[in-house]
């Protein structure tokens, strides 16, 4: 069987994902990137090859997004490397076709995908506050001494969710406080937080954008039921929780490696042995100018196989992607 | 005395050639770099724009070259931009930089108080010079933008982008030594041959994408992370809404642009100061002419352009022409440009195969 890989290597949760020729996933996983790209590329690969063991299927496209999209490329030999907002638009219109919003929530940033007939026509990413992501959610969690697992669940039970100020993370967190030291609940705390992480989301990333059912709420966040309940209540819309809604992005790279595998036959894949390879990052200040550009090597086996961080283009090797 | 100015653009090479033959000693103001914007944040307030930053690190580079007049623009807002200079001045007084500041106001405003300094400025040339200097000066702004825009042109089509970036490069140092209308004429033609020599595809129909905003980041590489660059080697074709001898033609000689305030007036029927008004007719004007797309610059905190940018969807829907807002400050990172600049070059692509395909 023909089955494709995607890779996405975010900031906080590292996915892979082996689909098929239909695009029906047949492997997914979720592991934390813990600010070590490289290890947990090969960890998950080491996880995949162990999962299509023995079921006969040949990867033949392999396409990474994500912020470590150009990284990851490079360890597994990518067909594609793509930003995770066309990643992202790629998978909710082959899960959900005729999806015209997808709102994604991840790690460190958040973002709105307008589509209509199947094509992108707006986007937004947050630009100034983190307030609105996964770690802030998880911060809060941990603070709290809740297992993120559980935080959603108890926002539900709110009666009356109080009101937290959402516009810095900062300012979120010394209300809540605030509200603690008042003696309100921790569900109408929760609940509160949901709301004020919703509204900025809307206010911010969602401005002045047409939001129209179907909607679609993806990325590590959308497994928290209270953020998606506030959602639902700000829109008067329902949102639809897709399946794999944590894997979205690497499905989206899986899709876009088979058309882009379809026309040339051969995949630049490097094999499953690369989770055994020795794979070295290293990096210096290039002197040549006042920009004082950090200048990154991905070596493997004393070999250098990769290079970028220049501004003037003088130690680039790598092929820049679209 | 030592003069210097602001960095904007290619516009040094021709400000510099200008106060040279002037008879003044000329400190040239070296390419903003992080250096130079690290030091502007240094010293600026906080909530500045990033070309108040940006030009603060090179003063500062500058008055350490030596440097002890510095010439700028002023302006009568309602853009922040008109109050620079005096704000300048103070902050590198404090610093302990007893510098003097010569800015210019719009001729019209306070004619006695221009005149003054450009007679200031005109003193130490010959009499019999002077109409030479200035037409070496215009031939090589008009140069300069016709090189570009070539380079922005060509920069797409080419198989290695690398020969464009050589090739404008090496014309750019043509023209700084050119010192005679015939000699920038040589140069610029040696410098279009070469650049249209690069190996290229002619046949290949680029995206293509207008480039509007606030006039400092649009034409500063340095304070919009080289976009026109980086959208040239995706492939994509850049045409920029202010060049440097345009803004000259329609804002110092002539009665501004109102042809492109004209296109903006069915959404903003008045002027909101910096470049405000012309984001929202050059939108209009993009549109009309069939472009793929177009990409606003703004400086963090512009309210010019924020007030634009609220307005833009509008355009956007009746004119269906997809926009992407970019805000800039020292916080930017290249990295979430690169994605959202990959991300629209996709939007737009898709836009329009979808188009073809109907």
């Amino acid at each position: 069987m023909l089955g494709y890989l995607g890779v996405d290597v975010g900031s906080v949760s590292t996915n892979l994902v082996v689909i098929d020729d239909q695009g029906k996933v047949l492997v997914d996983l979720y592991l934390r990137t813990r600010g070590q790209p490289i290890q947990v590329v090969q960890e998950g690969l080491r996880q995949v090859e162990k999962a299509i063991k023995g079921k006969n299927i040949e990867i033949c496209g392999v396409g990474t997004t994500g912020s470590a999209r150009t990284l990851s490329g490079v360890i597994v030999g990518a067909d594609t490397v793509k930003n995770e907002i066309t990643a992202h638009a790629v998978a909710a219109s082959h899960i959900l076709p005729g999806v015209q919003t997808v709102l994604e929530i991840g790690g460190q940033d958040s973002k709105i995908i307008l589509l209509r007939d199947g094509v992108v026509v707006d986007f937004a990413m947050n630009t100034v506050c983190a307030a609105g992501t996964g770690s802030f959610l998880d911060h809060q969690a941990s603070r709290l001494n809740i297992p993120i697992e559980e935080f959603g669940a108890l926002a539900l039970e709110s009666t009356s969710p109080v009101r937290i100020a959402g516009r810095c993370s900062v300012f979120a967190e010394s209300d809540m406080v605030h509200k603690q030291q008042m003696g309100h609940s921790l569900p109408d705390i929760i609940a509160g937080l949901c709301d004020a992480l919703v509204r900025n989301y809307l206010n911010n990333v969602g401005k002045g954008k047409e939001i129209l059912p179907p909607v679609v709420f993806q990325g590590g966040v959308a497994a928290n039921v209270g953020i998606r309940a506030a959602f639902e209540k700000a829109l008067g819309l329902e949102v639809i929780v897709p399946e794999y809604y944590s894997v979205m992005g690497a499905i989206g790279a899986a899709l876009l490696a088979k058309a882009a595998t379809k026309d040339k036959g051969n995949t630049k894949f490097r094999g499953f042995v690369v989770s055994e390879l020795d794979y070295q990052a290293s990096s210096f200040e290039c002197q040549g100018c006042p920009n004082c550009c950090e200048i990154v090597n991905i070596s493997v086996d004393g070999e250098i196989l990769a290079r970028w961080g220049g501004r003037c283009g003088k130690w680039d090797t790598l092929p820049k992607t679209g | 005395m030592k003069i210097s100015f602001p960095y904007m653009g290619t516009s040094p090479l021709v400000v510099s050639y200008l106060f040279e033959n002037l008879g003044h000693e000329v400190v040239c103001p070296p390419v903003p770099t992080e250096k130079t914007l690290s030091l502007g944040v240094q010293y600026a307030p906080e909530f500045a724009c990033i070309p108040f930053k940006i030009v603060l690190g090179t003063y500062l580079e500058v008055l350490e070259m030596g440097a002890e007049v510095l010439i700028t623009s002023g302006g009568c807002g309602p853009c922040r931009a008109g109050f620079y200079g005096e704000l300048h001045r103070r902050i590198l007084r404090d610093l302990g930089y007893p510098v003097e500041m010569i800015i210019m106001e719009p001729p019209l405003r306070e004619p006695l108080d221009f005149l003054r300094k450009v007679y200031r400025l005109l003193k130490p040339a010959k009499l019999s010079n002077l109409y030479h200097v200035f037409r070496v000066a215009v031939e090589k702004m008009l140069s300069l933008d016709e090189i570009e825009s070539t380079m922005h042109k060509l920069r797409p089509l080419a198989y290695n982008k690398k020969l464009i970036t050589k090739a404008y490069s090496e014309g750019l140092e043509m023209i700084r030594q050119a010192d005679s209308v015939k000699e920038v004429k040589e140069a610029k033609q040696a410098t279009l041959e070469a650049l249209w020599r690069v190996p290229a595809n002619h046949e290949y129909e680029p995206l293509r994408v207008g480039l509007i905003g606030e006039i400092y980041v649009v034409l500063e590489p340095a304070a919009n992370h080289d976009i026109e660059r980086i959208l040239g080697d995706m492939g994509v074709y850049v045409h920029r809404s202010i060049f440097l001898s345009e803004w000259v033609r329609y804002n110092v000689l002539g009665s501004g642009e109102k042809h492109i305030r004209a296109s903006a007036i069915p959404y903003l029927n008045q002027m909101i100061g910096g470049h405000g008004q012309n984001s929202v007719g050059e939108v209009v004007r993009y549109a009309e002419k069939g472009f793929d797309g177009v990409i606003q610059l703004a400086p963090f905190t512009c309210i010019p352009e924020i007030v634009a940018k609220s307005i833009l969807p509008a355009i956007s829907r009746d004119k269906d022409i997809p926009v992407l807002t970019l805000f800039l400050d020292e916080q930017t990172g290249q990295a979430g440009i690169e994605t959202r600049l990959e991300a629209f070059v996709d939007l737009i692509k898709q836009k329009r195969r979808k188009r073809e395909a109907s």
